[in-house]
């Protein structure tokens, strides 16, 4: 069955934050569903169309997320099947990538042999990586950094140029507070006014983070306590593009030059926020996970303000 | 000498809380549900769906509490204070602290920070 579901379409109540022209729009891997907000720049697309036709533009790269290697309960018994769907999918992109982004919770309890289990499936590829809460379990990062964190600076935050387009990967996942959200923290956040303080107006920023960086739904934790801080340094910029994964689902949002996108997990869906008492694993009959599960593909075009940002689903 | 007297005031101290205590005993009989949440018995908090199923527990000094994860995902028990703190607990495991010493510990899951809960030791 497919269905197209807009869930709210106005709601700024979260963050206490003032915003105008603000949209917040759902829609649900798997059904085929598309949002499209005028005047603002994101896309979506189911993965037949996205995986058959040729984008036009100058760099595509692919976001995956929330792979939760090790994870083993009904909500997904296979999840290295479900990831290496989405390889697989990937592999098939008629675009091809130039590079994959993975937006955290590589693994479910930060083992090393999960930690491994990835980085074997993904060899070849080039993935640049941010940490989510569950690579960050028990060890301080250690496991993460040993593997995916090399040449990064703090608990793993960094930056890189591709084709002009300047990507900036960040953490919010490490020294979280009693009853809190995400946390950048102070010395991230100085790092950041540095890193893109000598940029050019015109330059495509990408940001990616595990947690996302504009507030879901608090009650859940799903925001970061200190991203306006970290927004305020990319309020310059014309084009902005935030990559985030942690809520298991698509949800997108413009906010004035800033374009908000979160991704799906390759692992097991999480409900709307608000729609369970808690957020834990959504139970799905088995012939639906797959398109629940997803990659997000984004192709960015020169010249022009926006990234095309088309979700995948695995099913 | 000193130590002594010391030693004195702490006999008479504990005649006191002996009494104070028996006196509670007597209170909580009268009162069932304060009794249950008193016992000294030992307690257990569930986990589940990102949530601690007794978010504020009050038990009697020297109770050991077991938090049990029935949840499909990983949470933590960590105190405010750094006073105990728990690995990853994964489904079905289990994390026991003896509470000692009467206060309130704030704790929370490191892993979902919006999780939090109490001990209140009396």
């Amino acid at each position: 069955m497919k269905r197209d579901e807009i869930i709210y379409d106005h709601d700024h109540n979260h963050d206490g934050v003032d915003r105008r022209g603000f949209l917040k729009c759902m829609t649900w891997a798997g059904t085929g569903a598309l949002c499209v907000m005028r005047g603002g720049v994101l896309s979506s697309y189911a993965l037949g169309e996205a995986s058959k036709k040729k984008m036009a533009g100058d760099l595509s790269f692919v976001q995956i997320s929330d792979s939760h290697m090790g994870f083993n309960k009904p909500a997904n018994p296979d999840v290295r099947a479900t990831l290496q769907v989405a390889l697989d999918r990937i592999d098939a992109l008629a675009t091809k990538p130039e590079f994959l982004i993975h937006t955290g919770d590589i693994t479910h309890l930060s083992r090393p042999e999960q930690f491994d289990t990835v980085g074997q499936m993904l060899t070849g590829k080039d993935v640049f990586y941010v940490p989510g809460e569950h690579d960050n379990i028990d060890d301080n990062g250690k496991g993460y950094l040993d593997r995916f964190g090399k040449n990064t600076q703090g608990a793993g935050w960094y930056s890189f140029d591709k084709k002009g387009v300047h990507f900036i990967g960040l953490v919010n996942v490490v020294n979280l507070k009693a009853g809190g959200l995400g946390t950048l923290g102070p010395e991230q956040l100085e790092w950041l006014e540095k890193d893109v303080k000598h940029l050019s107006h015109s330059t495509p920023i990408v940001v990616f983070a595990h947690i996302p960086l504009w507030t879901v739904y608090q009650d859940w934790g799903w925001g970061t306590e200190d991203s306006g801080q970290a927004l305020s340094y990319l309020k310059k910029f014309g084009s902005v593009t935030v990559l985030n994964g942690h809520i298991h689902q698509i949800m997108q949002k413009v906010e004035g030059n800033i374009t908000f996108h979160t991704a799906c997990s390759t692992a097991f869906p999480q409900p709307q926020p608000g729609a369970a008492s808690g957020p834990g694993p959504m139970k799905v009959p088995p012939e639906q996970l797959r398109g629940l599960l997803g990659i997000t593909d984004v192709n960015y075009v020169r010249g022009k303000h926006a990234l095309a940002v088309i979700d995948s689903t695995l099913a | 000498m000193e130590k002594q007297t010391s030693r004195k005031s702490l006999a008479s101290k504990a005649v006191v809380v002996t009494v104070f205590a028996a006196t509670l005993i007597t209170a909580a009989r009268m009162h069932g549900a304060a009794s249950r949440e008193q016992s000294a018995s030992p307690q257990e908090v569930k986990i589940d769906n990102f949530s601690f199923s007794t978010p504020e527990l009050t038990v009697a000094a020297g109770t050991e509490v077991t938090w049990v994860n029935r949840d499909d995902i990983p949470h933590t028990v960590f105190s405010e204070d750094g006073s105990f703190h728990s690995k990853a607990l994964d489904t079905d495991d289990k994390y026991t602290f003896k509470f000692a010493k009467p206060g309130t510990y704030h704790y929370f899951c490191s892993i979902h920070p919006k999780m939090t809960g109490e001990i209140i030791v009396k």
